[in-house]
């Protein structure tokens, strides 16, 4: 009688013993996937932790650059930066940062056309050549002159820690581009790809947003701005 | 300037306390060790324009200097 229950006990132990396996390996995934979302959880977008992100880079922006570029960006979404070189005999000694990697090339101040030769009136002080700097698009050269656009410079600032996101806010990108061009125009055009306009920029729409700044400035009377920042 | 938080404060302290520069040293060169960038706002006394400057070492830091930026390095987009 005794052999017999034991025999029993054995058989449903043999019949149960699939049915356990499943159960238990079910629970073990479950118990992984559960474990995976917390690591899973810092690359995944947030709309209030990014929109807070760009409130703070706007402040930081606003704390680090003039009033008129704060200004200029609010209003119009972009930021002027003069061009640092001079044309043949005023070119800056300043030999720091070559160490460029990309194509880029700062606009030549010897290759910009003569205002004058092309019709149109120079005024004193004028660098030849500027930056339009916009968020997450590239860097555009053009005379502020003449309006002609030179070229586009395509340059990112990519976070290398791993952390998951790997844009920067849209103003701390222009913040990033603001200090590189003003602190070392060189290194961050040289490590820029660098392109005829229209590759990334639609030269129509920048066209419009050089008629944007002109009559800003007109607004806020400040024609000879870009003059004060060359002094 | 982090991707996903904007501005982050990494450390702070007085450069004329030597424990704190010690500190300050420290948070630099990690930073420049991890690829950033690290640069100063100015502000020229004569024309008040501001500008950015790029700093490779603590050393070149301005005295005058409230604060150094991390960014990430510009790469060819």
């Amino acid at each position: 009688m005794l052999l017999a229950l034991l025999v029993l006990a054995l058989m449903a132990a043999i019949l149960a013993a699939p049915l356990a396996a499943r159960t238990i390996a079910r629970r073990r995934a479950e118990s992984s996937k559960r474990r995976r979302i917390p690591r899973a959880a810092p690359i995944s977008y947030d709309p209030g932790r990014e929109r807070r992100a760009e409130q703070r880079a706007r402040e930081l922006l606003r704390s680090c650059v003039n009033d008129e570029e704060w200004g200029m960006y609010r209003d119009l979404g972009f930021i002027r930066v003069a061009g640092r070189h001079r044309p043949a005999g005023r070119r800056s000694t300043d030999a720091r940062g070559t160490e460029g990697r990309g194509t880029g090339a700062v606009p030549d101040p010897n290759a910009v056309p003569d205002p004058e030769a092309t019709g149109s009136v120079a005024r004193t002080g004028e660098p030849p050549y500027a930056y339009l700097v916009y968020p997450h698009k590239p860097i555009l050269a053009y005379v502020p002159a003449t309006a002609q656009l030179l070229s586009e410079y395509c340059v990112e600032f990519p976070d290398i820690s791993g952390s998951g996101a790997t844009r920067l806010p849209a103003s701390d990108d222009v913040l990033a581009k603001w200090m590189a061009l003003t602190s070392d125009e060189n290194r961050v055009i040289g490590r820029a790809n660098m392109h005829l306009v229209g590759r990334q920029l639609d030269p129509a729409r920048v066209r419009r947003d050089l008629w944007r700044l002109s009559e800003w400035e007109r607004r806020r009377g400040t024609q000879d701005s870009i003059r004060i920042r060359r002094a | 300037m982090k991707p996903g938080h904007g501005e982050v404060l990494l450390t702070e302290g007085d450069r004329r306390v030597r424990e704190d520069e010690e500190r300050l040293v420290a948070e630099f060169r990690r930073q420049l060790d991890e690829g950033m960038w690290a640069a100063v706002p100015t502000e020229n006394p004569g024309s008040g324009r501001r500008e950015a400057e790029m700093v490779r070492d603590y050393s070149e830091i301005p005295p005058e200097a409230e604060r150094v930026i991390f960014f990430p390095r510009a790469a060819g987009g």
